[in-house]
């Protein structure tokens, strides 16, 4: 299927997954993600997989997690509460070191919130959500061909440095429709699954998956090896675009759909003789630094756009590190800015110049 | 002709196994402790030994194996 | 001579860390004893849940997984959908298995996901050091009921059997005791019959064995011994609640 189809976001995800391998899927209904489980449950028969609908998210999660711990491929997906309660999970399956792929559609909070796009769970999903010391690796795809590409990449990642991966979309990615292709799945590459808990047959040692350590050295070498590989995720993995930042004064920051309407901001203020450009990471963890860094050597303002109050704004200030203003706009409860008024802000930062 | 053996190391002491003993042969060792700090049991009249197992059935720590 | 009880294969030689008298430690042999009869270490699969038995993984030795404070089931569930013909038990107490994991147990229950339950029930949280448990009866002194469960405030015990037992998924409802040679031997029965139950596909396998917990019940192991048999059975009669291997009941 390498010609275009139109597909909504959710189920161009879930059929990445099932071209990428995976064949056990657990699920529970939440809007605006729903799809992903809907189609899983019409597709993963047909593919001879497993579409399992859990008692609950916390279920679902655990699913993934036993699933993984035999070292099958294994996803769950969820929007913003739904992942609160899949918190627990996280912690566990980055604690016992499993590969998996957590979808999350997310949704304006807190609390209910409401059922419209947002990107206010940028610090639960980048900062590590649960308890302990870990991250997620977090993919922020932009377009619907890039929930395909990304979702393949996810598995390869969360396989490579067992490590949970997550893709956060928002609301109108995941309900929007764009054609999309499905390149052919590089099945080539294998991983090292000795650890799996698959059954000793006899012919083995047995294997534990496990998170508790009462030994506090040992915990504490366990967690600083697991900052090691976090350390060669970010060397390796890290992924950002960027567009006219050579010679740009303001350099936007943002990422997913809304990295597309600023896109549109920074053409028009171009048009308007206004030098901006615009940095997308496509990596939310880890954060791409160093590009934001290189840029700010000649930027003269950035400006972080977010569906939230502001939260990816304080690792751009980081990044920046001081060399330049960091200002921030933003709109969130499920509001998604339009260009105009982006522009607005670029225009009002340019007079500082 | 049965035998009884401990792994007295790993007994706890909780002398479960005394009770069980239809024979009543199995008795605390009073004299010793062993490296966990418990009085370990014994079994002084041997030749007494049925070979039932009901000591090793009841241990909660394995420490019993049962020859017959 | 020849060798009539020995460690059972599948239990590794590691020692329990469990309390003297405690009847973890019976209860873990004839899991393991089972395996090893029905030759299933190597094609078995075991989830440790939190509470006093988190350690099992290190005492079966069939590969073992360990799960968040209630989630066993569903993490059995995962392990047996990626692997439906390996033989999956989880090994939880009261508090993991009937407070914080009421849902994963009820639900693994009605999907008549083929796993095996070994539930340990001594009316107490152990690790913690003896809180009441949904399972503590009434009037039952915990360090959390200084003044006994009451009725009024913390409601009534739950009875696992009985409740699993009502689910079309459940193949196996049993409850056994470990306070006597006799009942250790219909508990390892059990148990058997539910490993063999989960190999012949027939669904959810549920052994409740009703335990001791010398140490936070502050009696002696013998003295435990009475007070289960006293207290708890009447509270939880030993039982075959649901069968749908026999006949009659299929």
């Amino acid at each position: 299927m390498s010609e275009k189809v139109l597909m909504k976001g959710n189920e161009a995800i879930a059929e990445a997954a099932i071209r990428s391998g995976c064949k056990l899927f657990f699920g529970y209904p939440i809007t605006p993600q729903t799809e992903v489980s809907a189609y899983m449950s019409k597709r993963m028969p047909q593919v001879d997989g497993l579409y399992l609908q859990a008692e609950s998210e916390v279920a679902a999660i655990n699913m993934v997690y036993g699933a993984a711990a035999t070292g099958a491929r294994a996803m769950t997906s969820s929007s913003s509460p739904g992942i609160s309660l899949k918190q627990e999970g996280l912690s566990y399956i980055a604690g016992a070191d499993l590969p998996c792929v957590i979808i999350n559609i997310v949704r304006g909070g807190p609390g209910l919130g409401g059922i419209q796009p947002a990107q206010s769970d940028y610090f639960q999903a980048t900062k590590g959500g649960g308890h302990g010391d870990y991250n997620l690796v977090v993919l922020a795809p932009s377009t619907i061909q890039e929930c395909v590409d990304l979702t393949y990449k996810a598995f390869d990642i969360a396989d490579q440095y067992r490590v949970p991966v997550m893709i956060m979309g928002d609301g109108m990615l995941g309900q929007m429709m764009e054609p999309v292709s499905f390149p052919a799945h590089d099945d080539s590459v294998t991983f090292d699954k000795s650890w799996a808990c698959n059954t000793t047959g006899m012919k083995r040692k047995k294997n534990i998956v496990n998170s508790l350590y009462i030994n506090p050295d040992e915990l504490e070498n366990l967690v600083w090896e697991r900052q090691k590989r976090y350390d060669l995720i970010t060397e390796k993995e890290t992924r950002a675009e960027s567009f006219f930042c050579e010679d740009a004064d303001i350099v936007l920051v943002a990422y997913g759909t809304i990295a597309r309407v600023a896109m549109n901001a920074v053409k028009k203020a171009r048009a308007m003789g206004i030098k901006a450009g615009l940095i997308r990471p496509i990596t939310l963890w880890p954060f791409p630094e160093q590009e934001i860094a290189n840029v700010a050597k000649t930027a003269k303002s950035f400006l972080s756009v977010e569906m939230s109050t502001g939260q990816m704004v304080y690792d751009v200030k980081l990044a920046v590190n001081g060399k330049c203003p960091v200002e921030f706009y933003g709109r969130t409860g499920g509001v998604v800015p339009v260009p105009q008024e982006i522009l607005d802000k670029i225009v009002e930062m340019s007079k500082k110049l | 002709m049965a035998k009884v053996t401990f792994n007295e190391n790993a007994c706890k002491g909780c002398y479960l196994c005394v009770d069980v003993c239809p024979k009543k042969i199995i008795k605390k060792a009073t004299d010793r402790l062993n490296v966990k700090g418990f009085n370990p049991v014994e079994v002084t009249e041997q030749d007494k030994c049925i070979g039932c197992a009901f000591c090793a059935t009841m241990c909660p720590d394995v420490v019993i194996t049962v020859e017959k | 001579m020849s060798i009539v009880f020995e460690k059972p294969h599948a239990l590794s030689d590691v020692g329990f860390h469990y309390c003297p008298g405690c009847t973890h430690g019976i209860v873990h042999r004839l899991v393991a004893e089972v395996l090893d009869e029905l030759k299933l270490e190597g094609e078995a699969v075991g989830i440790a849940s939190v509470g006093c038995s988190v350690f099992s993984y290190n005492y079966f030795e069939c590969d073992m997984v360990q799960a968040a404070h209630g989630r066993a089931p569903a993490v059995a569930t995962g392990v047996k959908r990626a692997n439906p013909d390996k033989v999956v038990f989880t090994y939880q107490g009261d508090g993991d298995l009937l407070a914080i994991g009421t849902a994963e147990t009820i639900h693994a229950a009605t999907r008549g996901e083929n796993i095996t339950v070994v539930f340990i029930n001594n009316c107490i949280y152990g690790m913690t050091g003896g809180q009441m448990a949904p399972t503590s009866l009434v009037g039952q002194v915990t360090q959390t009921t200084p003044y006994g469960r009451k009725t009024e405030t913390q409601g009534w015990p739950i009875n696992g059997c009985e409740l699993v037992s009502q689910l079309e998924g459940t193949a196996l409802a049993q409850r056994v005791a470990v306070n006597n040679v006799k009942n250790i031997r219909e508990a390892k029965a059990a148990i058997k019959k539910a490993f063999t139950y989960q190999t012949e596909k027939k669904g959810f396998t549920f052994v409740e064995v009703l335990s001791t917990c010398p140490t936070n019940w502050g009696l002696s192991p013998q003295e435990s011994l009475k007070w289960m048999e006293e207290n708890m059975m009447p509270q939880y009669p030993l039982g075959v609640y649901k069968d749908k291997g026999a006949k009659g009941d299929e």
